[in-house]
Order: C-alpha cells, then sequence, then structure tokens
C-alpha cells in the first residue's frame, strides 16, 4: 500500500486517478443508456470512426483530442438523424463509419513525417500519458454531457424506453436521439484517453450490466454503475502499477472478473440473472 | 354545423404502403366527438397500419390526415400498442411506465410534478395496479402489461384514445375492468379500437370500419353480411342476429398480398 501512495505523489498518476474516475462516472451516467437501448455496437462505431480525426489533427500538428471530438459528434449527429425505421441496414452503415473513419486515421499516422505515434497508445489507451491540459479538456467534456442528461433526463428516460410512444406524446423524438447519441460520442471520446480506442466498449457495457441484474430502477442502475465504474478504474489502475500491466487490458479485465463472479454467484444461489437472457431477445 | 358534429380527425384519401404495394389505398375516415369506432379486417389487412397513420407514426404516401381540436390547439393522442413498443428488461417500475403518460403535457425540461404524481395514483388504482406499481416492468403478466399500457395512455389525457386489440391477452376480470373504464372514457372522448372480436365490446361499439387494404366505413353498430363479405372476399358467419361477430375461418390467401410487420 505504501508504494501505492508513493506513487500518488507524481503528477502522472494523479492525472492517471483523476482521468479514470471521470470517465467512470460517465460509464455509470451513460452506460445503462448504452446496455438497455442496444447502442453498444454504435458506441464502438463512434469510437473507432474518432481515430480518423485523431489522425488528421496529428497529421496537420493539432491536437488529436480536438479530432476525435469533432469526428465523434460528426458521427452522433449523422446516426442521429438518419431515420432508423427507412434505413434497414442501420447497422451496415455504422459499421463503414467504423472502417473508414480507421483507414483514415491510420492513412494519416502513417503519412505523418518524423515521428510516427505509436498506434497501440490510441488504440489501447495509456492513461499514464493524460496531460493537465488533457484532464481539463475531458473536465469539460464530462460536464457537458451530465448537463445535458440532468437537463433533458425525462425526455431522454422516455425516448430510450418507447420511442413510438414518445412520439405519440409530442415529444421531440429526433432532438431527443440526437443528445442521447451526443451525450455517448462526448464520453466515447474520454474513454477512449483511459482504455483506448477498442476497450472502450467494454467499460460502457461492464458495469451496467453488472447492476442490470439486481436493480429495478434507472436512478439505482446509473448510481450503481458509477460506484462500480470508479472501483473497477481504480482497482485496475492498482493491478497495472503492482503487477506491471498495461492499465487499460487490467482495468477491462478486472471488470469481467466481476462481472463472471456476480453472475455464477447469483446462479448458484437459484436466483436466475433477470437481464442477460433477455438480452439476448 | 354544431361543434358536436364537427370531425376530430378526418382522413381524406389516404394511402401507404411499406414497400411498393399499398397496405391501405385511398381510406376516407372521420373520428367525431364521443363517437366509438371499432375497426376489424383480416390479418395483414391493414388495421394497426391505418391507426399508425392516424396517430402521424407514419407518414401517408398520398392523401392527409388532418386534426381539428376545439380552439385550434394542438391535441393530444393516446395510444394503447398491441405489442409493447419496449424492451421489457429496461429498469424502470410500473409507476414509472405509466408516469411517462404525462411527458407531454409539461416543457420537456420540466419534471414530473406531484398533481402528475397524485394523477398517477389514481389511474393505477383505477386500473388496479396499485398493488403491482413497484414492480418491476420484466415481471409481470402479459395482461398486467396490458393494463400498464392503457393506464399510462389513459394519464396522458388524450383527446382521442386508440387500442390496439386492447382484449387479446387480458382475462375475464381485467375485460370487465377495461369495458367500464372504456365506456366513462367515452362520456367525453373518441375511442378507436382494433379488435379482432367485437362481441368483447360490442355494446360500447357505435360505428365500425371494415379494413382490407379498402376501408368500408358503417355508420351505426351492426354490419351486415354481404359487406363482410366484402371485405373479407369470403363467407363470414354471422352468429347473433345484428351484431357483427369474429370471422370463424382464417383465410391467409387473402392477406399475404399485404403481409408487413404489425408494427
Amino acid at each position: 500500500m505504501h508504494s501505492l501512495l508513493d506513487a500518488l505523489s507524481y503528477e502522472l498518476m494523479r492525472n492517471a486517478v483523476l482521468a479514470g474516475v471521470l470517465a467512470a462516472v460517465l460509464c455509470g451516467v451513460v452506460g445503462p443508456f448504452v446496455v438497455v437501448k442496444r447502442l453498444a455496437f454504435l458506441s464502438d462505431g463512434i469510437s473507432h470512426a474518432a481515430f480518423g480525426g485523431m489522425g488528421a489533427c496529428f497529421y496537420f500538428g493539432l491536437d488529436p483530442l480536438l479530432g476525435a471530438v469533432a469526428v465523434a459528434l460528426g458521427c452522433a449527429l449523422a446516426l442521429g438523424l438518419l431515420d432508423t425505421e427507412a434505413i434497414r441496414s442501420y447497422d451496415a452503415i455504422i459499421g463503414v463509419l467504423w472502417a473508414v473513419g480507421l483507414a483514415i486515421g491510420i492513412v494519416f499516422v502513417y503519412k505523418t513525417p518524423g515521428y510516427a505515434p505509436n498506434l497501440m497508445t490510441y488504440l489501447f489507451g495509456n492513461i499514464l500519458l493524460v496531460s493537465r491540459h488533457e484532464l481539463a479538456v475531458l473536465a469539460v467534456l464530462a460536464g457537458s454531457v451530465l448537463f445535458i442528461l440532468a437537463l433533458f433526463f425525462k425526455g431522454i428516460v422516455a425516448v430510450s424506453f418507447d420511442e413510438v410512444f414518445a412520439r405519440v406524446q409530442g415529444a421531440p423524438v429526433r432532438l431527443l436521439m440526437v443528445l442521447l447519441l451526443t451525450m455517448i460520442a462526448l464520453s466515447v471520446v474520454i474513454l477512449i484517453q483511459v482504455v483506448g480506442i477498442i476497450l472502450v466498449v467494454a467499460l460502457l457495457t461492464i458495469p451496467p450490466v453488472i447492476c442490470l441484474m439486481f436493480l429495478k430502477d434507472l436512478h439505482s442502475v446509473i448510481l450503481g454503475s458509477v460506484l462500480l465504474g470508479v472501483g473497477m478504474t481504480l482497482g485496475g489502475l492498482t493491478l497495472s502499477y503492482l503487477y506491471d500491466l498495461p492499465s487499460g487490458p487490467a482495468i477491462i479485465l478486472l471488470g469481467a472478473a466481476v462481472l463472471l463472479a456476480v453472475y455464477l454467484l447469483r446462479k448458484l444461489r437459484g436466483g436466475a440473472p433477470r437481464l442477460l437472457p433477455d438480452l439476448r431477445g | 354545423m354544431t361543434p358536436l358534429s364537427q370531425p376530430l380527425l378526418e382522413a381524406r384519401h389516404v394511402t401507404f404502403g411499406y414497400g411498393r404495394e399499398p397496405v391501405v389505398e385511398d381510406v376516407e375516415l372521420a373520428i367525431h366527438p364521443r363517437d366509438f369506432l371499432a375497426v376489424i379486417g383480416p390479418n395483414g389487412g391493414g388495421k394497426t397500419t391505418l391507426v399508425k397513420i392516424l396517430l402521424g407514426l407514419l407518414t401517408p404516401w398520398s392523401g392527409e390526415v388532418v386534426y381539428r381540436f376545439p380552439g385550434g390547439r394542438k391535441g393530444r393522442l393516446g395510444y394503447v400498442p398491441q405489442f409493447s413498443t419496449f424492451d421489457k428488461s429496461f429498469p424502470l417500475r410500473v409507476s414509472d411506465v405509466v408516469l411517462m403518460g404525462k411527458l407531454g403535457s409539461r416543457g420537456l425540461l420540466r419534471r414530473y410534478t406531484k398533481s402528475d404524481h397524485a394523477e398517477l395514483e389514481a389511474v393505477l388504482d383505477r386500473l388496479d395496479l396499485t398493488r403491482l406499481a413497484r414492480a418491476h416492468v420484466s415481471e409481470i403478466s402479459g395482461g398486467q402489461l396490458q393494463r400498464v399500457l392503457i393506464a399510462r395512455a389513459v394519464l396522458s389525457d388524450p383527446d382521442i384514445l386508440f387500442l390496439d386489440e386492447p382484449t387479446a391477452s387480458i382475462d375475464a376480470e381485467s375485460r370487465q375492468v377495461l369495458t367500464e373504464l372504456l365506456k366513462d372514457l367515452n362520456r367525453s372522448i373518441p375511442i378507436v379500437v382494433i379488435t379482432h372480436d367485437v362481441t368483447s365490446i360490442a355494446p360500447l361499439v357505435q360505428h365500425i370500419a371494415c379494413i382490407n387494404r379498402r376501408l368500408w366505413y358503417h355508420a351505426g353498430g351492426e354490419l351486415d353480411q354481404a359487406m363482410l363479405e366484402e371485405v373479407y372476399g369470403c363467407p363470414v358467419e354471422m352468429v347473433t342476429h345484428g351484431v357483427a361477430h369474429r370471422v370463424l375461418h382464417d383465410h391467409p390467401h387473402h392477406g399475404h398480398a399485404h403481409d408487413h410487420p404489425n408494427h
């Protein structure tokens, strides 16, 4: 434990912990919507597409975070404005965004003269590289997400739950969907810094999936997911520090282990986990 | 024209389809204050599609749906879908779902108020759901869920209430509760019910519309053999004199051309 406290005396480590907590709070707040509205694939698509923006900014000597935000928001807007009922291959469109964004990013990174950044850092994240400046940007983004949700909570819940009924009630369904996707996009950008593009979706889904096995109402699921997410992130960082593991995978694997343990415990005790079987159907 | 005879909703020459073939064609229909309209027709005949058009959920290829609520205000429509349009694993309690009936009544940014909650209690009580208020939506039976959806629509204080097969998964006792409720609501608002089984609500029905791509409207709650045969394209058995009864045989050959998802 002593060495852990020592580690916190480094700014690098303090920044990492703060970034981790910010990310975990967002996972808890946004993740339940991703899980219940089945937007995991969409979130993953936005995450990969964002790499296009990061690569382009890198090539032009700008802050990659800026590119990630721009592309993620662009995707959220485009996907939110598409009429999902009219477009049957919605998931195919997400797939195209995913691949094209990633390809653009790789081309830009490849063509950047001089020192080529380590692709692995973007793909798998390195929370220890989060600078004080980036931390400030992340805090602003996280604040925006919480603000949007607090303001439109009633409508966003209604649209996530039952779009048809919300439309009959005269709610601006399209706008609310765009807002929900915007929240997801901003969260994804923040999470990229922590666990990297490829692992984002796990951090968004693991805490809510665990909570949905026990809890009956959305407020408890959100609160529980925030707490679980913070625990997962800090625990993973600790493991990463103690055993010299890459931080992103350490966080995800810790979460996955908890998920598996909770699931098996519930199965052994006879109470069939409520959500997992439902999610398949 | 007296205000009472002025229709609240009018469909004019409405045509709509999902693919190339129209599912409903050149439909003319008017809903007046305090109408009780039963919409019947074969499977795939366009019943649910018609209601979705009237609700504004689907935009007609041609023709139009005109709403005319008193004072030119934007009216509220209530909708009880046949199949729940949501995922039952969503972490919400019965009371949370019913409360969404109040979504449209105030500004989007406003939270649900105390009076919303008071109305919620009343509606739950009326539909015998108070005991289930804190249950998770995945824990209740099909019939109970049906009552939850009806409660949600009633709470929205609609100017017109649409119900899609409300008696399909409901037990005899709930059916009694529902019939009383609809009768009561019909004193102030028009009600449109899609049904396979007009007998279950026969005493309430004032008008019948049969739809099988085209719509046959029949003022008055009685149907004659010739009209039903024209709609269904086959002989139909009338069970009791003067009251329309369900079609006793399935005729898949007639509906297949317009097969489409029911919701």
